[in-house]
C-alpha cells in the first residue's frame, strides 16, 4: 500500500482518472441536455461506438485527428437526427428505441470496422497540450493540465452547459419543455424543434464522446465502448441532472477505474481479485442510484413523448 | 354546370379511402411486424452490397444454413432455446412496464448458479441432479434481478439503468470464478495460462439429446414449457392479471387496491428466473459441457440478452408468439455464421439487422396505436347514431386512450 502513496504514483493516478472521466463526461453532459428537454435517450453506447468508429477510419485514411473528430460528431448529429425522428416525431417507447440504436451501432461499428481496415492499425492519440504556467504547479499541473484538448473541452463544457441551461432564453425553453411540454406549447414554444435539437446536440457530443475516447489509446476493437455509453446516463441520474452533478459523478467514477487499475498492476489487489476489483466503478454506481434516487426530481416529462391536446 | 363541381369527387374518393383505410389496417395491422423485418433485411442488404457481395447469395447462404435439412433446423431450435427463456422472461416484465435490460447477467449468475450445484454434488442421479440445477439457475437469475426489482419496487430507481450495471458486475464475478475458485487446474498450461472454464461437469447434469446426430436437447423442451405456463400465467391468473394491470396502469392497479410494489418486484424476479434457466441450457446443453468464457462482455453469453429483448418485441410482447419469434432470429443467428463462411460478411451484420428491427417496430408502434384509436373513435360515433345511449364500446375507447 505505501508505494502507492508516493508522489509520483498519486499524480499519475489523478491523471489518467481525469482521463478516464472525460468521455463519461462529454457523453453524460450531452444527455443531461436531452433529459432536460425530456427525452431519456439510451442509445448513447451505440452513438459513441459508431462515433469512435468514423473518428478511427477518418484520422486512419487523412492522417488527421482533427477531421475525425469532426466526422465523430458529424455522424452523432446524423444518428441524433434519427434518434428525435423516433422519440420525438413517432414517439416511440423511448427505453427501448435506444436499446435498438445500441445493438444497431454495436453491430455496424464492428461491421465496418471488419470491412474497412480488418487489423487493428494505431491512429496517432491527441498529444497533451501544456497549460502555459498552470502546467508548472506542483501536483495539480500534472494532474489537470498535461491532458489533451478534448478532455479541456470537456471539463469547460460543464459551465458551459450549465450557462445555456440556466442563464439563456434557450435554456430555459429547454426546461419548460422537460417540465410542463403542454404549458410550454401553449406559450408558443415548440416542443418538437426544441427536443430535435437538444437531441441532436447531445448526440453530437456522443459522437465527440466516442472520439475522445478512441484517441486516449487511438486504437479501435470491437465493442470499444465497454457499455460506458450506458453508464454515462447513469451518472445524469447520479448527478441529479445537473452539470455540476454529473461532473463530480464522472470524476468519482474516473478515480476509482483508475485506482483499480493502479493498484492491480502494483500488485496491491491480487491478480486472483482483479475481476472482483473491477466490478467496483459499477457497484459504486448502483449504490449512488439507490442513495440518490428520491433525493431529486427528475425532470417531470421525462421519457414522455408528447401528445398535443392529450 | 361543370363536371368537376358536381359532388363527383365525394364519390372518387370514396372508394379511393376506403381501400387506404384497408390497406393502412392491413399494414399496421398483420403486416407491421414482418415488413418491420423485411425492411431491416433491405438495408442488410445493401451493407452486404457494399462489401462488395451478392446479396442474394448471402442470404441464400443465410436461410440454408439456418434452414436447409434437419441439422440446421435442430441448430436453429438449440440456438432458439435460451432466445425464447430470455424473450419469456422479458415479456413477463414488461408487461409489469419494467424494462428487464439485465438479461445478460441474469444468465450469466443462472448458469454459475447450476454450475456450481452440478460440481458440488456431482454423484447426485440424473433426475434429482438435472432438476437440481435448473432450480438453482433459476434462483440465481431471480436473485440478480430481484436486485433490480427491489430497488426498483421500493427505492424507485430506473431498472434499465440499474440492470445494465449488474450485467457488468455478473461479467466480472464470472471471469473471477472461472479463473479462480471453479477453474479447471487440471487442464494442460498453455503459455496463456489456464482457460477460464471449470472442469468437465457432471454427466447426470447433461441435458439428454432428443433428436439423434444433432446436439438438440431437453433445453428445447424446457424452454416450450416455460413459454406455455408463462402465457398461462399472464393471461390465466390472478397473478398474471396483477402484473399486466400494474403494467397498464399503477395508479388505477394501486386503486384497486393490488400491492404495486410487491407485484412489480415478483415481475422482475420471474423475469430473471427465466433468464437464469438460459443460463443452464448454455451450460449443460452445450457441446463441451462446462462453462466457458473468453472474459468478454459477451463472451460466455453470446449477447443472447439482448437479443431476447428483440425475439420478445418481435413476438409482440407475448410468450406463444415468442416462440416462432425465437426460431426466426435463432435461424437469423446460425444462418449468419454460414454466411460469413460463403461471402465473407461477419456475423455483426445481423447484430445490425436485430438493431434495426427493434427500431422499426418501436417506431411503428405510435402508429399503430393512433389507428387503433382512430378506428375506434369512428365506431364510437357511428355506435352513437344507431343508439345514442350505448356506450358498450367507451370503456375500451378509454383504455386505449389511456395506453396511447
Amino acid at each position: 500500500m505505501s508505494q502507492f502513496f508516493t508522489y509520483t504514483i498519486l499524480t499519475a493516478t489523478i491523471a489518467s482518472a481525469v482521463q478516464y472521466a472525460a468521455p463519461f463526461l462529454l457523453a453524460a453532459l450531452g444527455e443531461t441536455l436531452g433529459q432536460r428537454s425530456g427525452v431519456l435517450n439510451l442509445g448513447v453506447d451505440g452513438i459513441m461506438l459508431l462515433g469512435a468508429f468514423s473518428c478511427y477510419y477518418v484520422a486512419l485514411e487523412t492522417g488527421s485527428d482533427l477531421l475525425g473528430i469532426l466526422v465523430g460528431m458529424g455522424v452523432g448529429a446524423v444518428l441524433g437526427l434519427m434518434t428525435a425522428f423516433m422519440s420525438v416525431t413517432l414517439k416511440a417507447t423511448q427505453g427501448i428505441s435506444g436499446i435498438g440504436v445500441y445493438i444497431f451501432g454495436l453491430g455496424l461499428s464492428d461491421l465496418l470496422f471488419v470491412r474497412f481496415v480488418g487489423t487493428p492499425l494505431p491512429v496517432n492519440p491527441l498529444p497533451a497540450v501544456d497549460i502555459p504556467l498552470l502546467s508548472h504547479i506542483p501536483a495539480l499541473g500534472r494532474m489537470f493540465f498535461q491532458q489533451n484538448l478534448l478532455i479541456y473541452l470537456a471539463f469547460l463544457l460543464v459551465p458551459a452547459l450549465a450557462l445555456v441551461l440556466y442563464h439563456t432564453n434557450y435554456g430555459t425553453r429547454v426546461l419548460a419543455v422537460g417540465e410542463n411540454p403542454a404549458a410550454a406549447d401553449s406559450l408558443g414554444i415548440s416542443v418538437t424543434r426544441t427536443r430535435y435539437s437538444t437531441v441532436m446536440l447531445g448526440c453530437t457530443m456522443a459522437g465527440l464522446a466516442g472520439s475522445t475516447l478512441l484517441l486516449l489509446d487511438g486504437i479501435f476493437q470491437e465493442n470499444l465502448t465497454q457499455s460506458a455509453g450506458f453508464i454515462a446516463v447513469a451518472l445524469v441520474y447520479f448527478g441529479a441532472w445537473r452539470p455540476a452533478g454529473v461532473m463530480t459523478g464522472s470524476l468519482l467514477y474516473g478515480v476509482v477505474t483508475a485506482v483499480v487499475l493502479q493498484w492491480k498492476s502494483l500488485g496491491i489487489i491480487p491478480t486472483s481479485a482483479a475481476d472482483l476489483a473491477a466490478t467496483a466503478p459499477a457497484v459504486i454506481t448502483i449504490l449512488a442510484l439507490v442513495a440518490l434516487a428520491g433525493r431529486f426530481k427528475q425532470p417531470a416529462a421525462l421519457g414522455k413523448p408528447y401528445l398535443r391536446g392529450a | 354546370m361543370t363536371t368537376t363541381e358536381v359532388p363527383l369527387g365525394g364519390s372518387v374518393l370514396a372508394p379511393r379511402s376506403i381501400i387506404w383505410k384497408r390497406l393502412r389496417r392491413l399494414l399496421l395491422g398483420w403486416l407491421a411486424l414482418p415488413l418491420s423485418a423485411l425492411a431491416a433485411l433491405l438495408i442488410g442488404a445493401l451493407l452486404i452490397l457494399g462489401f462488395g457481395a451478392n446479396p442474394v447469395t448471402g442470404y441464400h447462404a443465410l436461410l440454408s444454413g439456418a434452414f436447409g435439412g434437419s441439422y440446421a433446423l435442430a441448430s436453429t431450435a438449440q440456438k432458439a432455446v435460451p432466445l425464447l427463456l430470455v424473450a419469456t422472461g422479458i415479456c413477463i416484465a414488461v408487461r409489469a412496464n419494467v424494462w428487464n435490460i439485465g438479461g445478460e447477467g441474469q444468465i450469466v449468475m443462472g448458469a454459475l448458479a447450476s454450475t456450481a450445484t452440478a460440481l458440488a454434488l456431482p454423484n447426485l442421479p440424473a433426475f434429482v441432479l438435472l432438476p437440481l440445477v435448473v432450480i438453482a439457475a433459476a434462483c440465481g437469475g431471480a436473485i440478480w434481478a430481484g436486485i433490480a426489482g427491489f430497488f426498483k419496487a421500493y427505492f424507485n430507481v430506473n431498472e434499465i439503468l440499474s440492470t445494465i450495471m449488474l450485467n457488468l458486475v455478473a461479467v466480472q464475478v464470472m471471469n473471477y470464478l472461472l479463473s479462480g475458485p471453479l477453474v479447471n487446474k487440471s487442464q494442460s498450461f498453455s503459455i496463456t495460462g489456464l482457460i477460464p472454464q471449470t472442469k468437465l461437469l457432471s454427466k447426470n447434469a447433461w441435458l439428454p439429446t432428443i433428436m439423434s446426430g444433432t446436439q438438440l436437447n431437453l433445453g428445447v423442451v424446457i424452454a416450450v414449457a416455460v413459454a406455455v405456463a408463462v402465457y398461462f400465467l399472464l393471461w390465466r391468473t390472478g397473478f398474471g392479471f396483477r402484473i399486466r394491470a400494474v403494467g397498464l396502469s399503477r395508479d388505477a392497479a394501486a386503486y384497486a387496491g393490488m400491492p404495486v410494489k410487491r407485484t412489480v418486484m415478483n415481475a422482475m424476479v420471474l423475469s430473471g428466473a427465466c433468464c437464469g434457466v438460459a443460463g443452464a441450457v448454455l451450460v449443460f446443453g452445450s457441446i463441451s459441457h462446462r462453462m466457458v468464457t473468453d472474459g468478454s462482455l459477451t463472451g460466455f453469453t453470446g449477447n443472447d440478452g439482448f437479443n431476447g429483448i428483440v425475439v420478445a418485441l418481435f413476438g409482440g410482447l407475448n410468450p406463444l408468439w415468442s416462440i416462432l419469434s425465437a426460431y426466426l432470429f435463432g435461424g437469423l443467428l446460425i444462418g449468419g455464421t454460414s454466411m460469413q463462411a460463403i461471402i465473407g460478411v461477419p456475423t455483426d451484420l445481423v447484430t445490425t439487422i436485430e438493431g434495426l428491427v427493434v427500431i422499426f417496430v418501436v417506431s411503428i408502434d405510435y402508429l399503430r396505436v393512433r389507428f387503433r384509436i382512430q378506428e375506434e373513435a369512428q365506431r364510437l360515433e357511428r355506435d352513437k347514431e344507431r343508439a345514442p345511449e350505448s356506450s358498450g364500446r367507451s370503456l375500451l375507447f378509454k383504455l386505449a386512450r389511456a395506453r396511447a
